[in-house]
């Protein structure tokens, strides 16, 4: 016991350097980090709590608002029962074209965001392939709701299958053929031993999904049209009220989100932890 | 119930796990599929309880074909090489799944799921871990929970993967003559697969050898012991001594020695080896008639009952092994690095192939 100290002192070298890099990592921390997630705070409430309610409370932000849950909860719920569905079908199943589609499934992490939202406009815009038929029966996705959803349910594609596919494959398969030796149906099979065994990470991959199917801008910008108090998402709000010099209300906006984003981060230290135990 | 497998195949891809294999299982009869890895046991094993479908042949379960029914459709029992225990259940709750999965009209009551399970776990030895889960048990104690779980829903066959391929010598050991009790008390048809030679010799009533998807023999243990089928056969069941020589009208001449070779009357002169096992090796200090090899000692292995011996000959530098009792290397007071003769008491002579390598199966 007595030569440990001794001996971490030897193993990480000089003192100096130390000190120096644990500093570094600190003010490189603060920097980035912890001072631009006060600045949020502090711009929001520059004009005290009032101009921060009212910035919320304003029509177009909670529209904003109410836009961002109904893109999350679409999106969300779809990409988890496709994840798990994918997941699944990719562990526990051989067949031809499996590797096609495991690399299929990070294609919206692989593409800019930008294409992604370009490639409904190509799509379904008023020049593209189905637009004027669109057009003809009055049905409008692009610089409209489902576009958004749309878009936002592209980009979102990967999180959950990519969470479940790594636990699933180190799981194997033989508990799924104990259940069904047993006699158990395949939806028994699912429901009984599946899922509860993948619960966390797949929690987890929710939980991922949705920080991004709120935080999404890009492929979003392209599809929205910036139709104020119709297809404004939190994050295009953000922009239009800062572009307008309306700093108070872009920061309140924008400290929803922030603290979005450390609910989501508290959640998945939960989870990581839960995995782990 | 019995079980009959009818030409069965079964290919992955391009390799063939199973060539045409037919085999028979009585009812309440412990058979075990013996072999090599990738001889295609498990394959068997398999196709047997509807995990896997195979590519052609037929499975009968009590004279019926069963080869398109389901998995939970077949009555049997599975018993999974590393348990495959579902984790996030209480001991209780995996022995109960089965008996809970059962459709509303003919599932039982909680209570008799309770004693059912209570029973079973009682049957195991293991009662007093309930409520504990997979992670808190042993790998023994896991394995008996398998086996409570796969008997839990009243199989009419028992199918065990390896079942004690994971476990450590003495709990391997204990669980092996428990497999045979239970077998004997529960009186159901059981197949396990095992690469172990003493560990299927030991527990089945009858062993089937397989070997690049192929039965080789099929026999009770102490049939296929005493009459191997061929040479892969005897090496796989123990530690053999090869001799090469030449086979003709009976009579098979391995170096200095003439061997009686009946079955091989009318060979004309081809090429043969003959197999001993290392306890039909007797050794001698004097050159024993003129039929007697003469080695150099180069080991001698003094751990346990008996002693082992690693020879040299000295004619051809072949390497031979010899068991003796203690007594009797005490009587000849052997060194290692002495010369010494050694005649093998029987000699089974196969005819050679020439296309195949030569087997040397050390176990």
């Amino acid at each position: 016991m007595e030569d440990t100290p001794k001996r971490s002192r030897t193993n990480s070298g000089n003192a100096f350097i130390r000190w120096l890099l644990i500093g570094f990592a600190l003010v490189f921390l603060a920097v980035f980090l912890v001072t631009p997630l006060l600045t949020v705070f502090v711009e929001a409430f520059a004009k005290g709590w009032g101009a921060y309610k009212t910035a919320i409370v304003e029509p177009d932000a909670l529209s904003s608002i109410y836009l961002t849950l109904m893109a999350a909860a679409v999106a969300v719920p779809v990409n988890t029962m496709f994840g798990i569905a994918a997941a699944w079908s990719i562990t526990k199943f051989d067949f031809i074209g499996k590797n096609v589609l495991v690399t299929l499934l990070d294609l919206p992490f692989a593409v800019s965001p930008i294409i992604s939202g370009l490639i409904f406009v190509l799509m379904f815009g008023a020049q593209g392939w189905i637009g004027p038929w669109l057009a003809e029966h009055d049905i409008r996705i692009i610089f409209a709701v489902p576009g958004i959803i749309l878009a936002t349910m592209f980009v979102t594609v990967p999180f959950v299958a990519r969470e479940l596919i790594p636990h699933m494959q180190a799981q194997g398969r033989e508990e799924e053929e104990a259940a069904l030796v047993l006699g158990a149906t395949g939806l028994q099979t699912f429901f009984r031993v599946t899922l509860p065994n993948i619960r966390w990470s797949l929690m987890y991959g929710i939980i991922l999904c949705t920080a991004r199917a709120m935080g999404e801008f890009g492929a979003v910008a392209v599809v929205s049209g910036h139709i104020r108090g119709q297809t404004n998402t939190i994050p295009l709000h953000v922009e239009i009220l800062y572009n307008e010099y309306n700093f108070v209300g872009a920061f309140a906006v924008a400290s929803l989100l922030t603290l979005m984003a450390i609910v989501t981060l508290a959640l998945k230290k939960f989870v990581e932890w839960k995995i782990s135990e | 119930m019995s079980i009959e497998i009818q030409g069965v195949s079964k290919r992955f891809g391009t390799f063939e796990a199973l060539k045409n294999v037919s085999l028979s299982v009585g009812d309440a009869e412990l058979v075990a599929l013996l072999g090599p890895s990738g001889s295609g046991k498990t394959t068997l094993l398999r196709i047997i309880a509807g995990l896997d479908t195979p590519d052609s042949g037929s499975i009968l379960l009590n004279g019926e074909d069963a080869t398109n029914r389901g998995a939970g459709d077949r009555g049997v029992g599975f018993v999974f090489q590393h348990y495959a225990l579902f984790r996030h259940m209480t001991v209780m709750e995996n022995v109960a799944f089965g008996l809970r999965i059962q459709p509303k009209n003919i599932r039982k009551s909680k209570e008799d799921i309770r004693d059912r399970v209570m029973t079973l776990l009682k049957l195991v030895q293991l009662d007093w871990v309930a409520k504990r889960y997979p992670t808190q048990l042993s790998g023994g104690q896991r394995q008996r929970i398998a086996l409570a779980r796969a008997l839990a829903v009243e199989p009419k066959v028992l199918l065990l993967d390896e079942p004690f391929g994971a476990l450590d010598a003495r709990v391997r050991r204990e669980l092996r003559t428990w497999l045979r009790r239970l077998h004997d008390e529960i009186n159901v048809s059981c197949v396990f697969v095992t690469h172990d030679q003493e560990e299927a010799l030991e527990v089945s009533d009858r062993v089937a050898i397989l070997d690049a998807g192929r039965i080789e023999q099929v026999g009770t243990p102490q049939s296929v012991y005493d009459n191997p089928a061929n040479p892969f056969v005897f090496s796989f069941l123990g530690n053999v001594n090869l001799f090469h020589g030449r086979v003709k009208e009976g009579k098979a001449t391995i170096g200095d020695f003439e061997v009686d070779a009946p079955e091989h009357r009318n060979a004309s002169d081809s090429p043969a080896v003959g197999y001993s096992r290392p306890h039909e090796m007797e050794i001698s200090r004097e050159r024993n008639g003129n039929d007697s090899l003469s080695v150099v000692i180069l080991q001698i292995q003094a751990v346990g009952p008996n002693v082992k011996l690693r020879l040299k000959r000295t004619e051809n530098e072949d390497v031979l092994e010899a068991e003796i009792t203690r007594e009797k290397l005490r009587e000849l007071d052997l060194k290692t690095g002495e010369a010494v003769f050694v005649k093998p008491r029987l000699v089974r002579v196969f005819i050679a192939d020439p296309s195949e390598t030569p087997l040397n199966y050390q176990i």
